[in-house]
C-alpha cells in the first residue's frame, strides 16, 4: 500500500473531497450509534430532522452557525497565510467583554451616547479585544519566531480567567442573585431578529456579509495576493518583494478581531449579557470549521450550517433516543479527520501494490 | 562482461495520457559506470525513481544480482544494494548531518543510538572518498552543494553496491567533482556499479563507460563513452541540433553597480562576507566562482535585497540600496534564485500569479485591487514568448519541470513586467547557478537570454559553481572563498588550474 502523487488535480476531486469526507465520517459514527444500541437510520433520520427538517430546525441551527462561522472565518484567513491562530475561543470571549464594556448598563445606565454610534464602538471595541489578544503572538512570532500555536494556545486561558475575575467583580450584575454574569447589554444595542419566534438574528447577516468580504480580499486585492503568497511559501513572496511580516502581522490582527466580533454578536444577540459558558467552545470548533471547508471564506458559511445542524440535531435526537448528544462531537471531530484524509487523496493517489 | 548486476526489462510507466517510460531495457555490468542521458522530461528521474521503489512501473520487471526486485519497495532496493543520490534533497532539515545519515540504519528498539560509532564510520567513508562534512551541521543551514555531499555520504554509509546519482556534479566544485570521480572510478574498481545522470557531456564523455540516451520516454541510443562525440549527444538528447549560445558584439557602459567593501556578520561561515567589493559594469558579465558555502548566499542575499550590509555599502544606479526586495525590482534588479523550487516560484500559485509576483503592486493592480485581466494577459505572453510549457497559467507553478519553472523565472526577471520584452532593459541581472540542474536545451537557451539582455546594456553578476558556465559567458571572473573575493580579472586571465587553486582558498589571499 502506497501513496502516489497525481499528475493533476482535478477540480471535481476538490469539490468532492468534503462530501466523500462527509459521507466516510457518517458511516464511522453509525458504528458508534449502533454500539449505543440505537437504529442507526432513525438516528440519523432524527439528527437530520432537527438540523435541517423544519422552520424551527433551521433557525435554530442558523442561530448556532452564526459564531461558528465568525471563529470559523477568524481562523481559515489566519490559516490561508500560515498562521495557526488556535485563540479563537479567547478572542471571542475578549470580545464579548468588550462589548458589554462599552454597551453594557454599569449602574444601570451605561454610556449615554446614540444608539447607531455606541452599537457602532460596541463592535468596534470587540473587534479591537480581539485585534490586541492577538497583536502579542503576532509580535513575538516575527520578531523573535515564537510558535503562534503555543502563544495563542495559553493566551485562551488567561482570557478565561480574566473574563471570571470581571464576572465576579467589576463588571457583575448586581441583580443577578449572585450568578457570576454581567451587566446587560442596553437593549437598544441588541441585534434585531430576523424571523418571528425563532433566535435567529442579523449577526447571521454580518458573518455571511465577512465571508463574502473575506473571499473578495483574498480573490481579488493585493493583500489577498500577499496572504496567499506568504502563506504558500514565505521564502519565495519575500524574495519576490512581499512584506512578509507586515502581512503576517495585518493577518493575525484581522484573525483576531472577526474572532472578537463572534463574541460581541453572540451577546449583542442572544443572551444580551455575558457568562462563562456563553460558548460551548467555539473558537476551537471554529478551526475545524475552516478546515472543513478547505480555507475557503466562502466554504466557512456551508461548513459552520453543517457543524451546526449536527450539533442542534443531535440535541433533539437524544431527546427521542437513548443516543448521547457526544455523537455530535464524534461526528464533527471524525469529519475533520476524514477532511484531512480526503484533501489527501486529492493530491495523492493510493496503490494497493 | 559478467552478468549484469541491473536488468531493466521492457519498464514502461504512464501517468495519465503520458507515457514517461516507454518500453525501457538496458543493463547494467559489475564495475560499469552507465551515463543516463536526456532532456528534463525525458524520463531519467522516473526510471531511476522505479528501479528504487519510489514509483512501481505498468510494465516490464527489474532484475538486481539476478534475482528479481520487488516492485514498489524502497527498502528491497535498499538491501539489495542500491544505493539513491536523489536531485532533490531528501534530508530532514532540522536534524544534523550524523542524523541524517544514521537515520534508519539502526534498529528502533535498541534504546541509545550508537552515535560515536556512527560518527566514526562516517567521518571514515567521508575521508576515504574525499568528502568534505561537518557531521554536526544542521542540514537546514546547508546549501545545495552540501547537502548533495550529504546524500552521497548517506548511499555510501549505507554499504550501496549499486549507486545511482541524479545530476550529483551540478554543485560540485571542480576539485570535488575530479575527486568524486576517482572515488566513483575507485568504486567501480572495487566491484560497484554506478548509474549517473548528468546533462554535462564533457564529463559524461569522460567519466562513464556507456551512455544511454532517452529521449520523450524511449530509449533512443546506447553507446560506449569512448569516441562518443559531444555534439552527436546533444542532438540525439533533444532530437535537433543545439546551436552554442552567441553573444552579439556591444560596447561596455557605465558602472552600475558598486559593492564597496561590504561585511555581512552571517550565523556561519557560509553567510559571511569580510570586506568585499566588486564593480558591475553595463554590458559585462562579471561570474563569480566558488565552491557553495563560501559566502556566495550572502554577496547574492545582498544583491537581491533580502539582506543588507553590516559594513560598507551597495549602490545601484548611484543610488545607496536598502534591504527591500521591492527596491531592487523596481530598480530594475532582475534575479534569478538558485532555488526555484523554493525561492524563485510560489509552487501552490498558479503560473501567472508567479509571473506577475515580483510587480503584483505596479504594475499590475491599481487602488489595492490586481488587475486581473491584464495580469493574465501579461503570463500568457510570458508563457508564449519564453515558451513555458505546462499546464497553462491557470496550472500551479510547482507542476512545472525544472527547466520551465527556470524559464518562467527568467522570464520573469529579464521582461520587467512588460509585455514589450524586447524594449525592456534590467540594470543590473544578478543569476545565481542559473542553470542548475537545467538539460542541454534548457541551459544554452537560459545562457542566451543572458548574452542578449547583456548585449542590450545590462550589467551582469553571474554566481556559479559550474566553470564551463562560466568560462562560457564571463566577461571578468573573481573566485570567493571564505567570505573573501579576489580580484576581478578578465576570463582569459585566468588559467583552470589557477581557479581550481583560488577556489580551494589557495592563492586568492593577495587581493580581497
Amino acid at each position: 500500500m502506497r501513496l502516489e502523487a497525481r499528475a493533476s488535480l482535478s477540480p471535481a476531486m476538490a469539490i468532492a473531497a468534503p462530501f466523500m469526507a462527509v459521507a466516510l465520517t457518517l458511516a464511522v459514527a453509525a458504528l458508534f450509534v449502533a454500539w449505543a444500541g440505537a437504529p442507526v437510520g432513525r438516528t440519523y433520520a432524527l439528527i437530520f430532522e432537527g438540523g435541517f427538517g423544519s422552520r424551527f430546525a433551521w433557525s435554530e441551527t442558523l442561530t448556532r452557525a452564526t459564531p461558528l462561522m465568525l471563529t470559523g472565518l477568524a481562523a481559515a484567513i489566519a490559516f490561508r497565510a500560515h498562521l495557526y491562530n488556535i485563540g479563537a475561543e479567547g478572542q471571542l470571549y475578549a470580545g464579548a467583554l468588550a462589548a458589554v464594556a462599552v454597551g453594557g448598563l454599569h449602574g444601570g445606565a451605561g454610556f449615554d451616547l446614540p444608539a447607531p454610534v455606541l452599537f457602532a464602538a460596541m463592535m468596534a471595541a470587540a473587534a479591537l479585544a480581539g485585534a490586541v489578544l492577538m497583536a502579542l503572538p503576532a509580535f513575538a512570532k516575527t520578531r523573535f519566531g515564537v510558535d503562534e500555536v503555543v502563544t495563542t494556545l495559553l493566551l485562551n486561558f488567561i482570557v478565561l480567567l480574566f473574563v471570571s475575575m470581571m464576572l465576579d467583580g467589576p463588571m457583575k450584575d448586581p441583580t443577578a442573585m449572585g450568578w457570576p454574569q454581567s451587566v446587560a447589554l442596553k437593549e437598544e444595542l441588541e441585534l434585531p431578529k430576523l424571523v418571528e419566534r425563532t433566535r435567529v438574528h442579523a449577526g447571521l447577516l454580518i458573518a455571511v456579509a465577512l465571508a463574502a468580504l473575506a473571499w473578495a480580499v483574498l480573490r481579488l486585492t493585493t493583500f489577498g495576493f500577499e496572504v496567499r503568497a506568504v502563506g504558500a511559501n514565505a521564502r519565495a513572496a519575500r524574495f519576490a518583494g512581499v512584506p512578509v511580516t507586515r502581512t503576517l502581522v495585518v493577518v493575525a490582527l484581522a484573525s483576531g478581531a472577526v474572532a472578537g466580533l463572534a463574541g460581541a454578536i453572540e451577546v449583542a444577540g442572544r443572551a444580551g449579557y455575558l457568562t462563562l459558558d456563553m460558548s460551548p467552545g467555539y473558537g476551537y470548533t471554529g478551526i475545524v470549521i475552516a478546515m472543513l471547508a478547505g480555507l475557503h471564506p466562502l466554504g466557512v458559511v456551508a461548513a459552520a450550517i453543517f457543524v451546526a445542524g449536527v450539533l442542534v440535531g443531535a440535541d433533539s435526537m437524544s431527546r427521542a433516543v437513548a443516543v448521547p448528544t457526544y455523537i455530535a462531537d464524534v461526528i464533527v471531530a471524525f469529519a475533520l479527520l476524514a477532511m484531512l484524509v480526503a484533501t489527501l487523496s486529492a493530491r495523492f493517489r493510493l496503490r494497493w501494490r | 562482461m559478467t552478468d549484469p548486476v541491473l536488468r531493466l526489462s521492457g519498464i514502461t510507466k504512464r501517468f495519465g495520457t503520458l507515457v514517461a517510460n516507454d518500453g525501457i531495457t538496458i543493463d547494467l555490468a559489475r564495475g560499469e559506470i552507465l551515463a543516463l542521458l536526456g532532456e528534463n522530461g525525458a524520463g531519467k528521474s522516473t526510471l531511476v525513481s522505479i528501479l528504487f521503489g519510489h514509483y512501481v512501473a505498468d510494465e516490464g520487471a527489474i532484475e538486481a544480482f539476478g534475482r528479481p526486485l520487488p516492485p514498489g519497495d524502497p527498502a528491497a532496493a535498499l538491501a539489495a544494494g542500491i544505493g539513491m543520490v536523489h536531485q532533490h534533497s531528501t534530508l530532514a532539515d532540522n536534524l544534523s548531518v550524523l542524523d541524517n545519515v544514521m537515520l534508519g540504519t539502526e534498529p528502533l528498539w535498541r534504546p541509545l543510538s550508537r552515535r560515536r560509532e556512527g560518527r566514526a564510520r562516517l567521518l571514515d567513508t567521508a575521508r576515504r572518498f574525499g568528502l568534505s562534512l561537518d557531521p554536526d551541521a544542521r542540514v537546514a543551514r546547508l546549501s545545495v552543494g552540501e547537502r548533495q555531499r550529504v546524500e552521497i555520504a548517506k548511499a555510501l554509509y549505507r554499504d550501496a553496491r549499486v549507486l545511482i546519482l541524479d545530476e550529483p556534479t551540478a554543485v560540485l566544485a571542480p576539485q570535488e567533482s575530479e575527486a568524486l570521480f576517482a572515488t566513483l572510478r575507485g568504486l567501480v574498481a572495487g566491484g560497484l556499479s554506478v548509474i549517473f545522470i548528468s546533462h554535462k557531456l564533457d564529463e559524461v564523455v569522460r567519466v562513464s563507460d556507456r551512455i544511454a540516451v532517452l529521449r520523450h520516454g524511449k530509449l533512443v541510443a546506447t553507446l560506449p563513452a569512448r569516441g562518443a562525440s559531444k555534439a552527436s549527444l546533444a542532438e540525439a538528447m533533444v532530437g535537433r541540433p543545439v546551436p552554442p549560445p552567441v553573444a552579439k558584439p556591444h560596447a561596455r557602459g557605465d558602472t552600475v553597480c558598486v559593492i564597496d567593501r561590504v561585511v555581512v556578520q552571517g550565523e556561519r561561515d557560509a553567510e559571511r562576507l569580510h570586506g568585499v567589493s566588486l564593480a558591475l559594469r553595463a554590458g559585462e558579465i562579471s561570474a563569480i566562482a566558488g565552491v557553495s558555502g563560501n559566502g556566495q548566499a550572502a554577496l547574492i542575499d545582498l544583491l537581491c535585497g533580502l539582506r543588507g550590509a553590516d559594513m560598507g555599502t551597495v549602490t545601484l544606479g548611484g543610488r545607496t540600496m536598502p534591504a527591500d526586495p521591492q527596491a531592487w525590482i523596481v530598480a530594475g534588479a532582475a534575479r534569478i534564485p538558485g532555488d526555484r523550487r523554493d525561492v524563485g516560484t510560489i509552487g501552490d500559485l498558479p503560473v501567472w500569479e508567479n509571473a506577475i509576483a515580483e510587480r503584483y503592486r505596479r504594475p499590475f493592480a491599481s487602488g489595492g485591487i490586481v488587475r486581473r485581466h491584464a495580469a493574465r494577459a501579461f503570463a500568457r505572453s510570458l508563457v508564449d514568448r519564453y515558451d513555458v510549457r505546462g499546464g497553462g497559467i491557470d496550472a500551479p507553478a510547482r507542476t512545472l519541470s525544472g527547466g520551465n519553472m527556470q524559464k518562467l523565472i527568467v522570464g520573469r526577471a529579464l521582461s520587467g513586467g512588460s509585455g514589450h520584452a524586447d524594449r525592456y532593459v534590467p540594470t543590473l541581472i544578478v543569476a545565481n547557478q542559473p542553470t542548475w540542474g537545467l538539460d542541454a536545451g534548457s541551459l544554452a537557451w537560459v545562457h542566451q537570454q543572458i548574452l542578449d539582455a547583456c548585449a542590450r546594456g545590462a550589467a551582469v553578476l553571474l554566481v556559479s559553481e559550474d566553470l564551463d558556465e562560466i568560462l562560457a559567458l564571463a566577461d571578468r571572473v573573481a573566485v570567493m572563498h571564505a567570505g573573501r573575493l579576489s580580484q576581478a580579472r578578465p576570463a582569459s586571465a585566468w588559467t583552470l588550474a589557477e581557479l581550481g587553486l583560488a577556489m580551494a582558498g589557495e592563492g586568492a589571499r593577495d587581493a580581497a
